[in-house]
């Protein structure tokens, strides 16, 4: 398919016939087959949507695209009019394939200008020519749109602006076709909506942008086709109208979802945490909100609307300046977490890698760390308690693990959360915060989650579950708040506004 | 016999493994090399020698756990030394009593723990790197050192001074006493209470720590608290070994702690790393250069053949991991 | 101008405290605001600088290396001892021999640190023991005072008496350490091997994504720390007029902290050969200074100890927040 016929017009070929077509694509890591005869194509200035599960061979495809990986014997890679039985860094970077790595590949204490022109200083060894550099970087910037000071670090710019850095980086060396993995990721909606801005202006000025998020709205919102792949192997390549983003998840895990709202009216119930009127200047004002025993309350918005900052005054991280909270009736003044702790106040960190839990040490550590005194035994830390107490929580939560001295990172993202649920639970907390707890874990083991979340409620914890996923907090919490610039804006009930209402005054 | 050996594995991990092929080794080359390796007198020696690097090692070790260093550990153990001469020498040098001694000891303790404190504060509450917390407080301790002796030594201690030094209980070297007490103390602190749980993980990830309401700076400032304190036995031990303290004394020994740290499978970076490994580094160390002055060498060559030993354990370690990937690639 | 003051606050920092110790110590001493004494000061930190700039190199790169100090004790030894074989020599089989013997021992660090990924303070610790050790072993602790005199005797480029009485000298150290200043800047600023090496130890990863040779990046950057240690080695053995196998024993500890001092950063990515070369200045001119005060000299490294500790205290409280005119700090969002 994707073959254009020697008749053809030159525009219609131009628009059908793919820029970029790759058959028969294996690759086997350590007898793990990592992607199953895949084909790809790409056409020229289309924006086009790479969606799978984590594992499924997104980046393992993007790896091969750029050369990084050789395929296995019997690939065909046809780029541009020309036949490759694999490609090469160098030849990819040549002929106008580039990538914009999720973590960047940016180098913080250079300039601006070295790392938009960095290919300047590859090569055979030379003196360098900043001024041309400048030159470069200034130009690649201004077919943007932008102006930054090149001659900065480029640590001195926030996240936003150095991703527009690795995209003009990415435009220096003539692309054809620009890979971006998960480029919002970090990125608050505002700047969110200027990256899809300058997305649409690559497409129109006829460079292909293959794009891959776990953002399914704003997958459907860019593209104009989806490849799914899962396990390796290619389900299927779909025009992006007509998409439902379950529709998307169903053919990423094969599985089909039935959600329903599990919100129920918990006002019998004792309130746990009363927040009254509490602020911190440029971060959250004015938060007022109670959270009742076995009551889940989301709080859903977009990134950068003071969510986790709420969150993080609640577990005493972060010193409120006007207003109060009390749990259970007694007012709260935490100097540090180590008050909300002893409090029952316990926060799941959105950052699950360098903050939620110790990735190089083991699944019983990371799981015992916040409750240390359960496990002393005359003063001193008791190894039988330890692993019996790791035991029953594993158990418990149903975590699939092989020893407990096993590091947590050889878990899935899936099995290293509940570790850290536990973590928690462990505490006897009577609030649990869960900061966008299906953060890196798999859409199919996301309602796993979620029903341990829904046991835990039923058992009588106060929960609090933020994420900027409005159908998560939708169907899992009580009650749906929406925090904007800090502030709350809107409170709703699952049983009397829609699903789409919601989205549309989140994203709005 | 796979069984034994996995139990064995399993219950010294697997930092083991260097420190312990080395030792046999060097029981298998100089049992042979030389017909008096095999005799009380090695161990004698080693008996007696083994404490000071030790003790300055296990001083060496919490930092490295951490994630730091303490490069100011010998001209700690030196000022402690300082202090408990000074105290014998203005209450009446040979003639002090062994409460004299005591009071004296107590006072060099407080010197360490307050170098410890000060490094611990500083790296706690800005951030600096351990390194040059440190290297400055080791370059002025030195100075400081320098400045109060003017370069010179100080001895004239009471006689029992020098049974702690050279004296033995029940066959046991004194000095070896207090070190195998100071290591199953480690052994003890690392393996069994909230401190040495709380070191390791802030090796791995300090912010991960915090926000599991450990109090991160507290538990830095102690572990460089104990550092300084064990570094103040250690000056005591060298103060009675040599029943005199001069200034820079030791001094070549600091690299060294670093060195059997990482003989002894402690990671450079913390987060992980055991005593009784760390030990047995130690102990091949010193028959190592027992062995040497045996067959004729002296310190110097030991020391370059504990360099090489370092680098040899290393690239073992580099085979091993490389055969480890290729048997996990060819078995799945 | 704002940004010269933003990504140049180390510095700018050292040149004020430099200027304020120097404004001190002049109405302290009679002596010390003299054109003599500064040149006595280059002088008598030209050595230090040598191996300054060449660790620097190494700290860009994000490696450590404990073992240059000995490496330099190594190689005056070979090369005094090479000298003697082909019959005393010059300066400028002199210079061969000391700057290959050098990179020769700076090299053996890249290669534990490349093919065995052995990291590099754990190499280098290993490496400062081999080489101290056999040096220590083989030469049995001897010193060589019968050196070729044109290794002795002193070369002054430039003399001159000031109106003041003072003499101003150049000598040869001065221009040699002037030489390999000038040389380690144009290699890390002015080259693309310089700019990948900053890149290399700034984020490692990335740069192997774009395809920078690591292995010939190690190299480089030993090598290059190498060949300072070869030649300060040199210039140490004609300054000293001797030979002293652990006359240079504990110097890498006062050289890291005096590069560290000039803003490098353990870990990569960050330095100038400006600040290293302020770092060490910094140190000789207090010493000089406290050494005119008549201020016992064991006085004064205590003193000194005790600056770079506040210094390091404070840099890491973010100096620049300190000063009143680098407060600014632009849009970041």
């Amino acid at each position: 398919m994707g073959h254009g016929s020697m008749h053809q017009s030159a525009s219609a070929a131009r628009t059908d016939q793919p820029l970029l077509s790759l058959r028969n694509i294996n690759m086997t890591f350590g007898g793990v087959k990592a992607l199953k005869n895949v084909t790809f194509e790409v056409r020229p200035g289309e924006v086009h949507c790479l969606a799978g599960e984590n594992g499924s061979g997104k980046s393992t495809l993007i790896k091969v695209i750029t050369g990084v990986y050789r395929p296995a014997e019997g690939a065909i890679i046809e780029y541009d009019g020309d036949v490759y039985p694999h490609m090469s860094p160098v030849t990819a970077q040549e002929r106008g394939i580039q990538v914009i790595w999720q973590d960047l590949a940016l180098f913080p204490e250079m300039s601006v200008a070295e790392n938009i022109a960095f290919h300047e200083v590859l090569g055979r060894p030379r003196l360098v020519d900043y001024s041309r550099m400048r030159q470069i970087a200034i130009e690649a910037l201004s077919r943007l749109g932008i102006t930054l000071d090149v001659d900065l670090p480029l640590k001195e710019y926030a996240i936003a602006q150095r991703q527009i850095v690795a995209i003009a980086r990415a435009l220096v060396g003539e692309a054809k076709v620009v890979f971006m993995d998960e480029p919002t990721a970090s990125l608050t909606q505002s700047e969110t909506d200027y990256l899809l801005e300058i997305v649409r202006g690559l497409s129109a000025s006829g460079v292909a942008v293959v794009f891959v998020s776990h953002r399914l709205a704003e997958v459907l919102e860019i593209s104009s086709r989806i490849t799914v792949l899962r396990d390796g192997a290619l389900v299927g390549v779909y025009p992006a109208d007509g998409m439902t983003q379950s529709k998307i998840t169903e053919l990423m895990t094969g599985k089909t979802f039935d959600q329903h709202v599990r919100a129920r009216a918990k006002d019998d119930q004792p309130v746990v945490l009363d927040v009254r009127g509490l602020g911190s200047p440029g971060q959250f004002e004015d938060v007022s909100l109670t959270v009742r025993r076995g009551e889940t309350v989301g709080i859903t918005g977009l990134l950068g609307a003071g969510r986790s900052e709420l969150a993080l005054a609640l577990f005493g991280m972060l010193k409120p300046t006007s207003g109060t909270f009390s749990i259970d009736g007694r007012e709260a003044r935490f100097a540090s977490n180590r008050d909300a702790i002893k409090a029952g106040v316990a926060y799941l960190s959105e950052d699950r890698l360098s903050l939620g839990l110790i990735q190089p040490q083991s699944i019983a550590d990371n799981l015992v760390i916040a409750s240390l005194h359960k496990i002393l035994s005359g003063g001193l830390l008791s190894d039988d308690r330890k692993r019996s107490l790791v035991a029953r929580w594993i158990a418990d939560l149903g975590v699939k693990i092989g020893h407990q001295a096993d590091a947590i990172s050889t878990l899935s993202g899936g099995n290293q959360q509940r570790v850290a649920i536990a973590k928690w639970l462990a505490t006897d907390p009577k609030l649990l915060i869960l900061d966008s707890p299906t953060v890196g874990v798999d859409v199919g083991a996301r309602a796993g989650i979620f029903d341990i979340v829904a046991k835990l409620a039923e058992s009588g914890l106060a929960i609090i579950l933020i994420s900027d996923e409005v159908p998560e907090v939708y169907f899992n919490a009580d009650r749906v708040l929406h925090m904007a610039q800090g502030r709350i804006v809107g409170i709703y009930d699952p049983h009397q506004t829609r699903l789409e209402e919601i989205e549309a005054a989140v994203y709005a | 016999m796979t069984a034994v050996f996995e139990r064995i594995k399993a219950t010294l991990g697997p930092e083991m493994a260097g420190p312990g092929l080395a030792f046999v080794a060097v029981f298998v080359v100089f049992g042979f090399a030389s017909p008096q390796f095999l005799s009380s007198a090695t161990f004698g020696s080693v008996a007696f020698q083994l404490p000071e690097l030790g003790l300055l090692t296990l001083a060496m070790l919490l930092p490295i756990l951490t994630g730091g260093l303490n490069l100011a550990i010998t001209f700690t153990a030196n000022l402690a030394g300082l202090t408990l001469a000074w105290v014998l020498k203005a209450n009446g040098g040979v003639d002090a009593g062994f409460g004299i001694f005591l009071v004296g000891s107590l006072l060099a303790v407080m010197v360490g723990a307050a170098s410890g404190v000060v490094m611990g504060l500083v790296i706690a509450f800005t951030r600096a790197h351990p390194i040059l917390v440190s290297l400055s407080m080791m370059i002025f301790l030195r100075g400081l050192g320098e400045f109060l002796t003017r370069g010179g030594d100080i001895s004239g201690f009471p006689s029992f001074v020098g049974v702690i030094g050279h004296g033995s209980v029940a066959g046991i070297p004194v000095p070896l006493i207090v070190f195998i007490v100071c290591v199953l103390a480690w052994h003890l602190l690392l393996g069994r209470t909230k401190l040495g749980f709380n070191t390791y993980m802030i090796g791995s990830n300090l912010e991960a720590t915090r926000y599991s309401g450990i109090n991160t700076r507290k538990e830095i400032v102690l572990v460089y608290t104990l550092s300084g304190i064990m570094c103040a036995i250690a000056g005591i031990i060298m103060l009675a070994r040599f029943n005199s303290v001069r200034v820079g004394h030791g001094e070549s020994y600091l690299l060294i702690t670093v060195l059997a740290c990482f003989l002894g499978g402690v990671n450079p970076f913390g987060g992980f790393g055991r005593v009784i490994p760390v030990f047995v580094a130690l102990v091949v160390l010193q028959l190592l250069s027992s062995g040497l002055n045996l067959i004729g060498a002296n310190q110097h060559l030991a020391t370059a053949v504990w360099g090489i030993l370092l680098v040899g354990v290393m690239i073992l370690r580099w085979v091993a991991s490389k055969i480890k990937f290729s048997i996990v690639r060819r078995g799945s | 101008m704002h940004s010269l003051i933003r990504t140049h606050a180390t510095e700018i920092s050292l040149l004020g405290v430099i200027v304020v110790i120097s404004a001190v110590l002049s109405f302290a001493t009679a002596n010390f605001f003299s054109l003599g004494n500064a040149f006595d000061l280059l002088n008598i930190s030209s050595v230090n600088i040598i191996f300054a700039v060449g660790l620097l190199v190494v700290l860009i790169a994000g490696g450590i290396d404990i073992s240059f100090a000995v490496a330099a004790s190594v190689v005056q030894y070979g090369t005094a001892i090479a000298l003697g074989w082909i019959g005393g020599g010059g300066w400028l089989s002199g210079f061969v021999i000391a700057a290959s013997l050098g990179v020769l021992l700076g090299c053996v660090n890249a290669l534990l640190i490349h093919r065995f990924r052995i990291i590099s303070i754990v190499a280098t610790i290993a490496t400062f023991n081999i080489y101290f050790g056999l040096l220590m072993f083989f030469t049995r602790g001897v010193s060589i005072y019968d050196l070729p005199d044109w290794l002795t005797d002193r070369v002054i480029l430039f003399e001159r008496e000031m109106p003041d009485g003072t003499w101003i000298e150049i000598t040869l150290p001065v221009l040699v350490m002037i030489i390999c200043v000038v040389a380690t800047w144009t290699l890390i600023t002015r080259t693309t091997i310089g700019r990948q090496l900053f890149a290399f130890g700034d984020n490692p990863e990335g740069a192997r994504r774009f395809g920078i040779n690591i292995g010939a990046m190690q190299f480089i950057a030993f090598g290059w720390l190498g060949l300072m240690a070869g030649i300060g080695g040199l210039v140490q053995a004609h300054y000293a007029q001797e030979v002293v196998p652990n006359a240079l024993y504990g110097r890498e500890l006062d050289v890291l902290a005096a590069v560290v001092l000039g803003g490098a950063r353990l870990g990569g990515g960050k330095g100038t050969v400006l600040g290293c070369v302020l770092g060490v200045l910094l140190i000789s001119i207090t010493q000089n200074g406290l050494n005119l005060m008549g201020v016992s000299p064991f006085a004064f490294k205590m003193i000194i100890g005790a600056i770079i500790l506040i210094a390091i205290t404070l840099s890491n409280t973010r100096l620049e927040r300190l000063l009143p005119f680098a407060g600014w700090k632009g849009t970041r969002r």
